[in-house]
C-alpha cells in the first residue's frame, strides 16, 4: 500500500491537493482538499446589493461572468425586478460566450496534456498528420501539411533551446499515452491554434460585457450596454460567434472524438452515480419552461426517473472540513460558517471545501449532469449529438458514466449551446426592429424595494451554481454561494460518504505512483475551480477569527 | 485567383489578418510611450536567443490575471510563452503536477537565482499563521513568497491583489491578506487592475528585455507608461461631461446616446489607467463602452474606497 499526495494539481483554477491510497496499481481510497480560503461572503456583508455581482465575479477569473450573472439574478429575485427581454437575451448570450470560451480552453489547455504527448509529436510525419486531419474532420481549421511542418519545427527549436518552460517535467513517454505521433502533432497544432482562438472568442464577452475576464454590465432587470445594441456591434458578435462555431464543429468536436477513440477503456473509469442540474439558457421569457437545458436530479444512474430539483433539500455538511458546527450541516438559506483550521488529517478534517449534499447524497454537477438530464428528458439537440458521438466511438450508453463520458458531454454541450446562440441573436435583432430598446428595469434604485430575500439558480460551465441573498435597508445582510466545484471537489460528508471526485478516483489505474497521469485525467475531467469552491457563508456570528493554530 | 482566395479564406479562418510580428511590436512600442524608432529594437529584444526565465506564483487570487494574460494579442500568448519568455512555473498551464511541478519551481529558482523575474498573482493571507493558504505540500503562501521573493531579479505584482491586497484584503479582511511588498519587505513593480490589461504586463516585461530594467514608476510603483494619466482625461465620453450631458438611468435615451456616466458612479476621474486608450480584448471594448461606470480597479483599496460603486464621487 502506498499513499500518494499530488499538491499542487496544476492546469486547474486554484489550489487543490489530491491524496490517494494505491494498492496493486489501483486507487483504493482518495481525499480531495481545497487549500485556500479567502472569505468573500464575509466581505459582502453590509455592502450595496448592486456591488455584489462585481465582487462575487472575483470568486473566479476562469469562470468569469457566471457569478456576476448568478448574483444579479439573486438581486432581481429578491427585489422583484422586471427582466427586460433584451436583458434576458444579452445575459444569455454572455453565458453562452462563457461556455464557448471556457470549454475550448479546458479541452486544449487544461486537459489535453493528460492524453497528448507533446514530445512524441517530434517523431510525427507531417504528411501523415495531414492525412489524419483530413480523415477526422472535413475542414480542420484549414490545416495543411505546411502547418504541421511549421509547428513541428517550432517545437524542435523550443526543445533544442533547453528551456522547456511549462512543458518541463511533464510525464512524457508514460505508457498511458497512446496516441500515435501523428495524432499528437495534430493536437499540439490545435493546442496552439486554440490559444489564439480563445482570445477571439473572449471578444464576444467584451462586446456586451465591456471586457473579459471580469465583465461590467449587469444591473437589476438586465444590462447596461445601451450603445452596443447597434447593427455594427451585433454584426461583430455574430461574426465572432460564427468563427468560433466553425472551430467547435471542425476542430474541437472532431478532435475530442479522435482522441477518445484511442482511450475507449476510459469509458469505464472515473464514473459517479448521482447528478444534479438546475437547468439554464432561457430561450424565451418563461422560466424554467423555456430553458434550453432542463433541470433535474438523477439517482444511481437511472435516466428513466429524473426528479425535479427542490433546493430546500440541499445541506452543506462540514464533518471533514475546517469549520465549526453540526457535522450534518445546514441548508444554504440558514447556513452558518465558522472557519476553524486544525490540521490536515485524512481521518478527520482535511479541506476548506464543504460537502454539499442533496437528500444527503453526493451529486456530480457540470456538463455530464446537464447532458444526462437533457438526454433522459429527450431534448432533441442533445439526443442527436449524444447518439452521434456514441455511434462514432462505438461505445454503449453506459460509457457516458465515466471520464470519457464527462469529456464528451462537455464538447457536446458546447455544440448545443453554441447553436442555440444563433437563435438568441435573431431574437435580439427582431426586438430592435420592433423598436424595443429596453435593456433593464427602468425603476431608479431608490424606488425599488429596500428589503427582500432571493435566490439565483444557474447552470454554468462547471455546473449548478446558486447564490442566496438577503437584503435589508438596501444593504446585504446575508450572502451565500453554493458553487459547482464545491459539489464536485468537496470532501466526505457527515456519514463519511465520499465526494464525487473522490468516488470517481477509487478503482482508477495508476501505473507509476511517481507520475500519476491517470489521477490527473479523472480530476481534470471535472474541470475543478477551487477559487469558486472555497468561500465563507454567513457573518451573523462575530467569532470568525477563532483558530487552533498548529 | 482562386488559390489566392483560398489562402485569404484560410488566413481568415485562423483569424490572421495583417497582424504580423512587426505590427504587434509597433503596438507595444506605442503603449510603452517610445518613438517608432524603437520598433526594430523592441523586435530584437523579444527575439533574443536565451529567453528570460519567469516564475509565476498564484496566491490568494481568482486567476483573472493569468486569464487576462492569456488574451494578449500584442504579441499572441503562444509567442509570449514559446518565443519571448521561459515560463518555468505557472500552475494554470504547466504540464506536470505535484512533485514534478515542485521540481520545475525548484530547478528554475536555483538555476536562475538573481536572474529570473517573479510574477505574483494574488494577495498573501497571513491570518491563522498563514494556514488560510497552503501550496506544494503544506507550505504556507507566506513561507513560499518569503523564500522565492528575495531570489528574483525583480518582482512584478500583477493585479490589484498582489499589488495592494485587493479583494481578499477588502473590509473586514477575513484572512488578514496583504500585498507582496507588505509581506516580504521587498519592492515590487505593480501592474494593478482587476484584472489588468495584458498589454501593460507584457509592456513591463518587454521594457525589461529592452533596457535591462523596469519602467519608470509612479508613487504607487505603477509603470507610468500605463498608469500616468487618469481615465477621465482620456475618456471618449469626456465631451459629454464638459457639456453636462449625463446618464441618470441605464434604460434611457441618454444611455443610448453614450452620455457621461459620472452620475451613475463612474470613478474615471480618480483612476489612473490607460483603459480608454488601449481598450481590452484586441481593442474590442472597455467597461465604460458597455455603459457601465468605471469602478477604479487599478487604485489601492478600491473595493472599500470606491464602493458603493453606483454612487457618484462625493
Amino acid at each position: 500500500m502506498e499513499r500518494v499526495v499530488i499538491d499542487p494539481i496544476t492546469r486547474i483554477e486554484g489550489h487543490l491537493k489530491i491524496e490517494v491510497e494505491v494498492n496493486d496499481r489501483r486507487v483504493t481510497n482518495a481525499w480531495s482538499s481545497g487549500t485556500l480560503f479567502r472569505g468573500i461572503e464575509l466581505i459582502l456583508q453590509g455592502r450595496d446589493p448592486r456591488d455584489a455581482n462585481l465582487i462575487t465575479q472575483r470568486a473566479c477569473g476562469v469562470c468569469t461572468y457566471v457569478h456576476s450573472l448568478a448574483s444579479i439574478r439573486a438581486v432581481d429575485n429578491a427585489l422583484g425586478s422586471q427582466l427586460a427581454d433584451n436583458g434576458r437575451i444579452i445575459r444569455t448570450l454572455l453565458l453562452g460566450s462563457q461556455y464557448l470560451h471556457d470549454h475550448i480552453v479546458h479541452f486544449y489547455h487544461l486537459q489535453a496534456l493528460d492524453w497528448v504527448d507533446i514530445v512524441s509529436a517530434l517523431k510525427a510525419d507531417p504528411r501523415r498528420t495531414e492525412a489524419l486531419a483530413a480523415r477526422i474532420s472535413r475542414n480542420a481549421h484549414g490545416d495543411d501539411v505546411n502547418d504541421f511542418f511549421e509547428v513541428q519545427n517550432r517545437l524542435k527549436k523550443f526543445v533544442e533551446s533547453g528551456q522547456l518552460g511549462p512543458f518541463a517535467n511533464g510525464y512524457w513517454g508514460h505508457p498511458a499515452y497512446r496516441l500515435p505521433p501523428e495524432a499528437n502533432l495534430l493536437i499540439v497544432t490545435h493546442y496552439l491554434a486554440a490559444l489564439r482562438q480563445q482570445t477571439r472568442t473572449a471578444r464576444l464577452m467584451a462586446i456586451f460585457g465591456g471586457k473579459n475576464p471580469h465583465t461590467q454590465s449587469m444591473t437589476p432587470g438586465g444590462v447596461t450596454c445601451a450603445t452596443e445594441l447597434s447593427s455594427e456591434r451585433i454584426g461583430e458578435f455574430k461574426y465572432i460567434w460564427e468563427q468560433t462555431m466553425d472551430f467547435v464543429d471542425n476542430v474541437y468536436l472532431p478532435d475530442m472524438i479522435a482522441i477518445a477513440s484511442f482511450y475507449k477503456d476510459w469509458g469505464r473509469i472515473g464514473g459517479t452515480g448521482n447528478f444534479l442540474t438546475y437547468g439554464d439558457f432561457p430561450m424565451g421569457p418563461k422560466e424554467p419552461d423555456d430553458f434550453l437545458l432542463p433541470g433535474g436530479v438523477i439517482f444511481n444512474r437511472n435516466l428513466d426517473k429524473i426528479e425535479p430539483v427542490d433546493v430546500t433539500l440541499i445541506t452543506e455538511q462540514i464533518k471533514h472540513s475546517w469549520y465549526e458546527g453540526k457535522p450534518e450541516g445546514l441548508n444554504p438559506a440558514r447556513g452558518e460558517t465558522k472557519p476553524d483550521f486544525t490540521k490536515y488529517d485524512t481521518k478527520g478534517q482535511y479541506s476548506w471545501i464543504k460537502a454539499p449534499r442533496y437528500k444527503n447524497e453526493p451529486m456530480e454537477v457540470g456538463p455530464l449532469a446537464r447532458v444526462l438530464v437533457a438526454y433522459g428528458k429527450k431534448v432533441p439537440a442533445v439526443e442527436e449529438n449524444v447518439d452521434m458521438v456514441l455511434e462514432k466511438l462505438a461505445v454503449p450508453k453506459a460509457a457516458l458514466f465515466s471520464t470519457l463520458g464527462r469529456t464528451a458531454a462537455r464538447a457536446i454541450e458546447t455544440k448545443v449551446v453554441g447553436d442555440a446562440m444563433g437563435k438568441l441573436i435573431v431574437q435580439l435583432v427582431e426586438n430592435i426592429k420592433k423598436g424595443d430598446l429596453n435593456i433593464c428595469d427602468p425603476r431608479p434604485w431608490d424606488s425599488m424595494p429596500a428589503d427582500g430575500a432571493g435566490v439565483g439558480l444557474n447552470d454554468v460551465p462547471r455546473g449548478a451554481l446558486g447564490h442566496w441573498i438577503t437584503v435589508k435597508d438596501r444593504k446585504i445582510v446575508n450572502y451565500q454561494m453554493v458553487v459547482p466545484s464545491t459539489w464536485n471537489l468537496g470532501p466526505r460528508d457527515a456519514a463519511d460518504k465520499m465526494g464525487p471526485v473522490e468516488e470517481a478516483l477509487v478503482g482508477a489505474p495508476v501505473f507509476d505512483t511517481r507520475r500519476p497521469v491517470e489521477i490527473l485525467r479523472i480530476v481534470h475531467s471535472f474541470d475543478p475551480c477551487l477559487a469558486c469552491a472555497v468561500h465563507l457563508i454567513d457573518a451573523e456570528n462575530e467569532e470568525v477569527y477563532k483558530f487552533d493554530v498548529v | 485567383m482562386s488559390q489566392g482566395k483560398d489562402l485569404l479564406d484560410k488566413l481568415a479562418r485562423k483569424g490572421i489578418s495583417r497582424r504580423d510580428f512587426m505590427k504587434y511590436c509597433g503596438a507595444l512600442t506605442a503603449t510603452l510611450g517610445l518613438s517608432s524608432a524603437y520598433v526594430p529594437k523592441v523586435a530584437a529584444a523579444i527575439k533574443k536567443a536565451s529567453r528570460l526565465p519567469v516564475v509565476w506564483l498564484t496566491m490568494a487570487e481568482c486567476s483573472g490575471c493569468i486569464e487576462a494574460t492569456l488574451r494578449t494579442t500584442y504579441p499572441w500568448i503562444d509567442t509570449l510563452l514559446l518565443d519571448i519568455v521561459s515560463m518555468d512555473y505557472l500552475d494554470m498551464i504547466m504540464a506536470p503536477s505535484g512533485q514534478a511541478a515542485e521540481k520545475s519551481l525548484h530547478d528554475s529558482v536555483l538555476r536562475n537565482t538573481g536572474k529570473f523575474v517573479l510574477v505574483v498573482e494574488g494577495a498573501i493571507p497571513t491570518g491563522a499563521n498563514g494556514n488560510f493558504g497552503t501550496m506544494g505540500g503544506g507550505k504556507t503562501m507566506v513561507e513560499v513568497i518569503k523564500d522565492v521573493g528575495p531570489k528574483a531579479a525583480a518582482i512584478i505584482a500583477i493585479g490589484t491583489c498582489s499589488s495592494y491586497g485587493g479583494l481578499p484584503a477588502a473590509s473586514p479582511n477575513p484572512t488578514q491578506a496583504k500585498s507582496v511588498s507588505e509581506v516580504t519587505g521587498l519592492q515590487t513593480i505593480n501592474v494593478p487592475g482587476c484584472p489588468p490589461n495584458p498589454i501593460n504586463f507584457v509592456g513591463t516585461i518587454v521594457n525589461y528585455l529592452l533596457f535591462g530594467k523596469m519602467p519608470a514608476l509612479d508613487d504607487k510603483r505603477r509603470p507610468l507608461f500605463a498608469y500616468g494619466q487618469i481615465i477621465h482625461d482620456q475618456c471618449p465620453r469626456r465631451a459629454h461631461f464638459d457639456a453636462h450631458e449625463f446618464v441618470t438611468n441605464f434604460n434611457s435615451e441618454e444611455a443610448r446616446k453614450g452620455f457621461c456616466l459620472y452620475q451613475m458612479g463612474c470613478k474615471g476621474p480618480q483612476t489612473h489607467n490607460n483603459c480608454a486608450k488601449v481598450l481590452f480584448n484586441e481593442g474590442t471594448n472597455w467597461p465604460v463602452g458597455a455603459g457601465h461606470p468605471c469602478i477604479g480597479c487599478s487604485e489601492p483599496d478600491f473595493w472599500d474606497k470606491e464602493a458603493p460603486f453606483f454612487n457618484p464621487i462625493s
